[in-house]
Parts: C-alpha cells; sequence; structure tokens
C-alpha cells in the first residue's frame, strides 16, 4: 500500500513546514496527519514523512514509536480508549473495562473480527474530575456508567 | 472572593473573541504595550507567582534567567501537556477561556522580548487544540497577534504543537526535545532551557495556568495578586479535586486555602457519606496524606512543611475501604509505563517496583518485599536526569510508611484483603 498525502493533507504538511524554524519539527504534526490520512501509521508512511522530511526512516520510526498514540497498526473504526488510572479507578474504571471488554468479546489491545471496535486500556486522560472517563477515537466521554457506555456504542454505525 | 481566572467560564460564549472582549479581554495587553518589559516583570515578580506545573518556582525569577544580551531571539513556550494524574485544570482554561492564555502569551512575549511561542498541548486534547486554534485564528484576525500587534511595532507568531501520548513530554527539557520532533528524552542539565532551549534558543518554558493569570496581574498590579494569597504564594490556585468526594471538579481558590477545607467544603466532602482514608494532595507524584494530616494550608511552603508538595494542584481524595496496596499497584503501573527509558534506576526500577507492588497484590508477596521495595526506592531516588523516579519512589515510599500494616497483611494472608477490587 502506498502512502501518498491528499492533497489537502499535503497543503497542510506546507503550512506546518512555516511554523517552525527547523524543519524536523514537523515530524510529530506530521505523523498526526498520516495516521488521520491513512488511519494508522503504516511502514509506508514512515518511509513517505522520512522523505518529506528528509531524514531517515530510523528517525521517523524511533518517534513513531515512543508516543502511545500513533498507532504503528492498523486499529478499528472506533478506538475505544478507558483510563485506568487511579481517579478512575477510585470510581470503578475496572468494572467498566471488563464490562466493555465482555460486551465487545475482545480483550484490552484486540480489535473486533468485524474490525469495528479496538479497546485499549490508557493511563490520565486529564478529565479526572468528570472521572471515569474513557475516549473513542478523538472524542471523551466522562461521567462513565455501564449503561452511558451501552448508550455511547450501541448506536454507534 | 475575588477570582483571577474562572469569573466567566460558566459562559459558553466567552471562549469567542468577542465576549472575551466585552468582559475587558486585550485590555491587559493595551497597559502592558505603555509599560516596558522590565516594569511587566517587576510586578510578576511582586505578584510572588509560583508556577502552576507542579514545581512551583517563581515565575519572575525564572523570566530572570535568560541571558541579557538580545543578539539570539528568544522564546517563550507554554507547557500543556496536562498529564499528572488528578489534574484536569490546564484543559478547562483551554476549553473556557483560550483568550486569556493567548492574552497572557502576548503579555509575557512582550516582556522577554520574545517573537515565537509554541503552545504544546497533549495530543489528547484534540477538542482543546481545536478550540485554542480558534481562538489563535480570531486574535490574528483582530491584530492581537501577528505582525505589528495593536500598531506597538510588536510581531510575535503563536503556534499549537500537539503531543502524542507521552507523560514525560510534561517533563520541560523532554517538551522540547518533542517540540523538536524527537522523542520525548529529558536533557541533561546544564545548559538550562534560559540560555540552550528549543531549536537552540533561549526559552522560557511556563504552565497554561501561569501565563493565563498574567493579565489580571498586569491589569490590577503584581501586590493585589499577591495579596489574593499567601506569603510567597500570591494569588488563586485552580484546584482540581477528583476521586470519592460528592463534588469533584475545578475549584479557583486562595493559594492559602485550607486543604480539609477543599475537600469538605468546597468538593462536598467524601461520597457516600464514607469516611476519608487517604488524600495525594497534588497530583499522582506526591506524598500520601493521612487524614489526621489534612488540616494544613495548600500554600507550597506549607505542605512541604508536612513532607508532601501541592504540585499541580490535583487533589485526589481515596475513601475508607479501598485497598491501599491496590492503589499504589495502579500508580506503579503508571510510572513504568511513562519512564522514557533513558536512565537505568529508573527504566529498571519503575519496572521492579510494578512487579513487586503487582505480586503483594495479587497475594504472592515475599516476606522482605516492602524492605526490598524501600531499597528499590533509595536507589531511584535523585538519581536521574528527570524527576519521573522521584515521582514514582514518592507514592511508593509514602504508601509504605502511612499504610505499611495493609502491606504487611497482604503478604501475610497471601492475599487482598479487599478482595483484589476497588
Amino acid at each position: 500500500m502506498s502512502a501518498v498525502f491528499s492533497e489537502a493533507g499535503r497543503a497542510e504538511f506546507e503550512r506546518l513546514l512555516t511554523r517552525y524554524p527547523d524543519r524536523k519539527a514537523v515530524i510529530l504534526p506530521a505523523l498526526h496527519l498520516a495516521q488521520k490520512e491513512f488511519g494508522y501509521v503504516s511502514d509506508e508512511a514512515i518511509v513517505y514523512i522520512a522523505g518529506l522530511v528528509g531524514t531517515s526512516p530510523a528517525e521517523i520510526e524511533g518517534v513513531a514509536t515512543f508516543y502511545t498514540m500513533y498507532n504503528r497498526k492498523p486499529v478499528g473504526k472506533y478506538h475505544v480508549q478507558i483510563c485506568r488510572n487511579i481517579s478512575c479507578s477510585l470510581l470503578g474504571a475496572e468494572h467498566l473495562i471488563e464490562h466493555v471488554s465482555e460486551k465487545l468479546g475482545v480483550r484490552p489491545g484486540e480489535t473486533t473480527p468485524d474490525g469495528k471496535f479496538t479497546l485499549s486500556t490508557v493511563e490520565c486522560l486529564g478529565s479526572c474530575g468528570t472521572a471515569p472517563v474513557m475516549q473513542v477515537n478523538d472524542e471523551y466521554h466522562e461521567n462513565l456508567t455501564v449503561e452511558s457506555i451501552d448508550r455511547i456504542l450501541d448506536p454507534l454505525p | 472572593m475575588e477570582k483571577v481566572l474562572t469569573t466567566h467560564f460558566a459562559n459558553e460564549r466567552y471562549r469567542r473573541l468577542d465576549t472575551y472582549r466585552r468582559y475587558g479581554g486585550y485590555e491587559a495587553l493595551k497597559k502592558a504595550f505603555a509599560m516596558t518589559p522590565e516594569e511587566i516583570i517587576d510586578e510578576v515578580k511582586k505578584a510572588n507567582l509560583r508556577g502552576r506545573g507542579g514545581a512551583g518556582f517563581p515565575a519572575g525569577v525564572k523570566w530572570g534567567f535568560l541571558p541579557k544580551d538580545l543578539s539570539r531571539p528568544r522564546v517563550l513556550v507554554i507547557n500543556a501537556d496536562e498529564g499528572e494524574p488528578g489534574t484536569f485544570k490546564d484543559r478547562l482554561i483551554m476549553s473556557r477561556g483560550p483568550h486569556l492564555l493567548l492574552e497572557g502569551i502576548a503579555i509575557s512575549c512582550f516582556a522577554l522580548r520574545a517573537h515565537a511561542c509554541w503552545i504544546y498541548i497533549r495530543g489528547e486534547f484534540a477538542r482543546e487544540a481545536g478550540i485554542v486554534d480558534e481562538a489563535i485564528a480570531e486574535a490574528y484576525a483582530a491584530g492581537f497577534l501577528g505582525k505589528n500587534i495593536l500598531e506597538s511595532g510588536f510581531d510575535l507568531d503563536v503556534t499549537v504543537h500537539r503531543g502524542a501520548g507521552a507523560y514525560i513530554c510534561g517533563e520541560e527539557t523532554s517538551l522540547i526535545n518533542s517540540l523538536e520532533g524527537k522523542r520525548g528524552w529529558p536533557r541533561l542539565k546544564p545548559p538550562f532551557p534560559a540560555s540552550v532551549g528549543a531549536f537552540g534558543l533561549p526559552t522560557i518554558v511556563n504552565n497554561v495556568e501561569t501565563i493565563a493569570d498574567i493579565p489580571w496581574i498586569v491589569t490590577h498590579g503584581g501586590e493585589t495578586f499577591a495579596g489574593l494569597g499567601v506569603e510567597k504564594n500570591g494569588g488563586t490556585r485552580l484546584i482540581g479535586v477528583s476521586g470519592a468526594v460528592n463534588r469533584p471538579g475545578v475549584y479557583e481558590l486562595s493559594a492559602g486555602v485550607n486543604l480539609k477545607e477543599i475537600i469538605y467544603h468546597h468538593a462536598g466532602g467524601i461520597r457516600d457519606g464514607k469516611a476519608l482514608k487517604a488524600v495525594i494532595p497534588g497530583g499522582s507524584s506526591t506524598p500520601v496524606l493521612r487524614p489526621d494530616e489534612i488540616d494544613v494550608s495548600y500554600d507550597i511552603e506549607s505542605m512541604g512543611k508536612i513532607g508532601t508538595m501541592a504540585g499541580s494542584g490535583g487533589v485526589i481524595v481515596i475513601p475508607e475501604g479501598t485497598c491501599m496496596v491496590r492503589s499504589l499497584s495502579v500508580l506503579m503501573n503508571f510510572y513504568a509505563h511513562e519512564s522514557c527509558g533513558q536512565c537505568t534506576p529508573c527504566r529498571e526500577g519503575t519496572g521492579w517496583l510494578k512487579k513487586i507492588v503487582g505480586r503483594i497484590e495479587a497475594g504472592k508477596g515475599r516476606q522482605g518485599d516492602v524492605e526490598l521495595i524501600l531499597d528499590l526506592c533509595d536507589n531511584m531516588m535523585g538519581r536521574t536526569i528527570c524527576p519521573l523516579a522521584d515521582a514514582a519512589v514518592m507514592p511508593a515510599q509514602s504508601f509504605i510508611w502511612k499504610f505499611r500494616e495493609e502491606f504487611d497483611r497482604h503478604i501475610g494472608e497471601q492475599k487482598c484483603p479487599y478482595g483484589n477490587r476497588f
């Protein structure tokens, strides 16, 4: 699979270059852009970004694998990420993780066979006052209960 | 009580420039342009503004570390990588009052003679990054950012830079590396960022809340701001209360508010009428307190005197019936996950802490495990480039010192007395 930014993505990449005094500073935003356009950060995307930035694929891969948000493998259409840190745990996050795991039939780190959901546990999402919290793709869902999780996940197309 | 930041946060439209200006927004910037940079820095020093990111360093003093010569351009970097468990205040500022931050940035950059600023926002805060980006676009269009701001001759570019999921990037030299497109490995100091920081330039890194306080300080004067707090701790603080309280949330209170009052008055006391078991007072890295220790002023010095920290203002409330070993296990998993791997004592140490606390909780603890944890802690504390190792050690030691009997009971009974549940 080849990886090339769309016209809009390429324009965004060029705009990013104007915001920093050093070309390599666009590596993180470019990886975000790649994930948005390709769904995950593929090997081809790494090579492509390395070419655009003017550095080695090894350097890009080193960066991409350091940060948890870059998915080096495809994830489901909906990436369900439930916080397991202390404030969420105190208010029942473990129970919610078990519930979603049973509901989707996958363990944390796995994707449903139809490719619809990936379940992950994550560390603090910075929303402790509205715990328990999960993120589905980019969107936060707060003050979760078993019932509200069902209401959020069930209607997803 | 007088509020510095949150007065209009209930108004959804306050994030828009027109509403912000209706409430006096960007008037402080106009006032600042009539002052000299030195006069502004002097007000910030008088304000006793302490950094709100966790370390509590006096902001005016930090600003003074920039080299005197102006031959190299200097830059401001905003730390919006809010990741300390229990902390969720900067998210509130960015989503409810992004122009407070931008006006603070414009004034601060004028005072620091910086013409570029990057706002490093943790990657998960996609929504907040979008809100800040919209506010930046509004500010550019209205002439509050960009070239020749308000005909002052002062130019400033501000850019949002999104992180990608790494707690360590809240450490300022790690954040700088991440801004430069590298892995978020902390740097050895010296050189300090004020002399060699982002892109090799003299750099000041400040927390979102610290900078959002600046417009109020310029408007009302440093001494007035100082008067809102207590000695050496000026102003208000945004204090996030989470865990088992009736009204979790962010409260803007005097920097010298009493911790017990935060929990029982402002946050409405403990949930379900339970008793209090423990409080982690300033984010997950700060040493835990027992209920008999919380009648204390939340200022940095008073908290230091009782062996803990106000840190990033995140109060985590643990109710009776909670297993402290399990709670510590959650925290140790976190630090092991977030260690960047650069320094051996931290990379190995956080892994071992996770493993040993985990096996005690699982009912497989061995005699001597508690001593082993404490020994590991001694070999981690202060022996690494950045304070992440210390941040793991402080909860580990304090949980054991203050709740030792629970650890011993887990090992003695070879099970979790709380049934391995929260």
